[in-house]
């Protein structure tokens, strides 16, 4: 009985090591990503508290004109993996970018490894190319931090990716009126009719004693009003806080040292 | 009038049986539906078909993307004539693989497959670590523009053979294990376990020389 017993310990300890290492190697495969608190998250605290808050008011303003949502984050470590992977990851996490349009952009600075990287959501890949986003870390951000300007590298990034994107959403914006316009005839004669036959029902029902609701007109300007401001508002300028917005990207970006 | 419907008593024991077996399986089905398992094998082999597609798309976006690429290097590197052919035939190769959707489930294609790509990123690391030597190439606008591209394309390739691997994982594991398997076999008997990528993209570059 003894050695039966012992047997099953033994065999018990085993398998329990086995999970034990295999929960460890899963672990250990996946990075502890930071947490996104903001359009800036300076884990590695490189960035002064000014600089932070003028890029962030830079960055929000371009989100409420656009949608689209850039972050920069900086890291105290990689945890093993390479930039692009990480970055990957990080965004994929982050789900920066509207869920349909993808338009998020990720600006990782890792100074332990000496490493950045734009990670480009699948959205902006035609805008921000890689070719462009090698550009911006070579002439704007890299010169910038060899002379351990983190602050002022990452502004010069920002506004970069901000140029660029905002020449791409103004193009965007002006196709706007045109789609409302093409729509607009249809979607108010459609309302008219509902309107008519409404008040017509209403009319019959009360019997000519009182009148319908004339709120009905009102129908109208609240759905093209609807119409408009879905479309040139992100919609997530909800309540102060910042979270993505479900987007994701395929590795798109470049990536530099210094 | 009940009494004349009402069946021999030796005949309505299996007919009841059955009814009974049949509502079972119906019950089973509608259960089965319900917690969405039913549908999980089709749903998980679509979504492993799209990330294969996407792997697809990306190899095909480096093979483009080479032609380009060579042509630049050779003006300015005209010592690196072997290593540029041996891209160019990597990538004839490379391209010459039918590849399809049945490609994941056929071992023999796949090997074939991958085989084929692995080659040309080797051809295609060596050619661009050789590009060291030519300081004037190195600073072309030209070829930076396509050496971020490639860059690019490399990293979205490791980025969609990670997501297919992790499809066909949940794929390959829904119907190997139980609730699955049994689904499996009875409602899509063609369902095959799907190939996966035996390397990690790391270790098909070209190894790096330290002296």
């Amino acid at each position: 009985m003894i050695p039966r017993t012992k047997n099953t310990f033994a065999r018990l300890a085993a398998a329990l090591a086995v999970l034990l290492l295999a929960l460890g190697t899963a672990f250990a495969a996946e990075p502890d990503l930071p947490k996104l608190t903001g359009r800036i998250v300076d884990g590695a605290n490189i960035l002064s508290p000014e600089a932070e808050a003028k890029i962030d008011a830079k960055l929000k303003a371009h989100e409420d004109k656009s949608g689209d949502q850039v972050a920069v984050a900086t890291v105290p470590s990689l945890q093993g993996l390479t930039v692009e992977d990480f970055a990957n990851r990080l965004f994929r996490a982050w789900k920066l970018g509207q869920a349909k349009t993808n338009n998020g952009v990720l600006l990782l600075v890792a100074p332990t490894e000496r490493k950045v990287r734009i990670e480009v959501g699948y959205g902006l890949e035609g805008a921000l190319t890689d070719a462009l986003t090698k550009v911006i870390i070579t002439t704007a951000i890299t010169p910038r931090f060899k002379q351990g300007d983190f602050s002022g590298g990452v502004e010069a990034g920002a506004d970069a990716i901000l140029s660029i994107l905002s020449g791409d959403a103004e193009e965007w914006q002006r196709r706007a009126p045109v789609r409302e316009d093409s729509v607009d005839p249809v979607t108010v004669g459609f309302w008219i009719l509902v309107i008519v036959v409404l008040v017509l029902v209403m009319a019959r029902m009360n019997s000519g004693g009182r009148r319908g609701r004339g709120g009905g007109i009102v129908v109208i300007p609240t759905s093209s009003g609807g119409w408009g401001g879905g479309f040139s508002d992100g919609g997530f300028s909800g309540g102060g806080g910042f979270s993505g917005g479900g987007g994701s990207s395929g590795g798109g970006g470049a990536s530099g040292d210094w | 009038m009940s009494v004349s419907l009402q069946p021999p008593v030796a005949l309505r024991a299996p007919v009841l049986g059955r009814i009974a077996s049949a509502f079972a399986a119906l019950w089973l089905a509608l259960c089965l539906s319900g917690c969405g398992a039913i549908n999980r094998v089709p749903s998980l082999e679509e979504q492993a078909k799209s990330s294969w597609s996407e792997v697809q798309n990306q190899y095909q976006r480096r093979a483009d993307l080479i032609p380009n690429l060579v042509e630049t290097v050779k003006g300015y590197a005209k010592q690196e004539q072997e290593t540029l052919t041996k891209v160019t035939e990597a990538r004839a190769k490379a391209t010459s693989v039918q590849v399809d959707a049945s490609t994941v489930s056929d071992p023999e294609k796949f090997k074939q497959f991958q085989d084929a790509q692995n080659q040309l990123s080797g051809a295609l690391g060596r050619l661009l670590a050789s590009v060291e030597a030519y300081p004037d190439l190195k600073s072309n606008q030209n070829f930076l523009a396509l050496q971020s591209q490639l860059e690019g394309t490399e990293n979205r390739i490791a980025v969609a053979r990670r997501d297919y691997i992790q499809a066909v994982q949940a794929y390959n594991t829904e119907i190997r294990t139980i609730p699955g398997r049994w689904i499996a076999s009875w409602f899509y008997p063609e369902a095959k376990p799907m190939e996966t990528f035996t390397s990690t993209p790391g270790s098909e570059r070209a190894p790096n020389v330290k002296f």
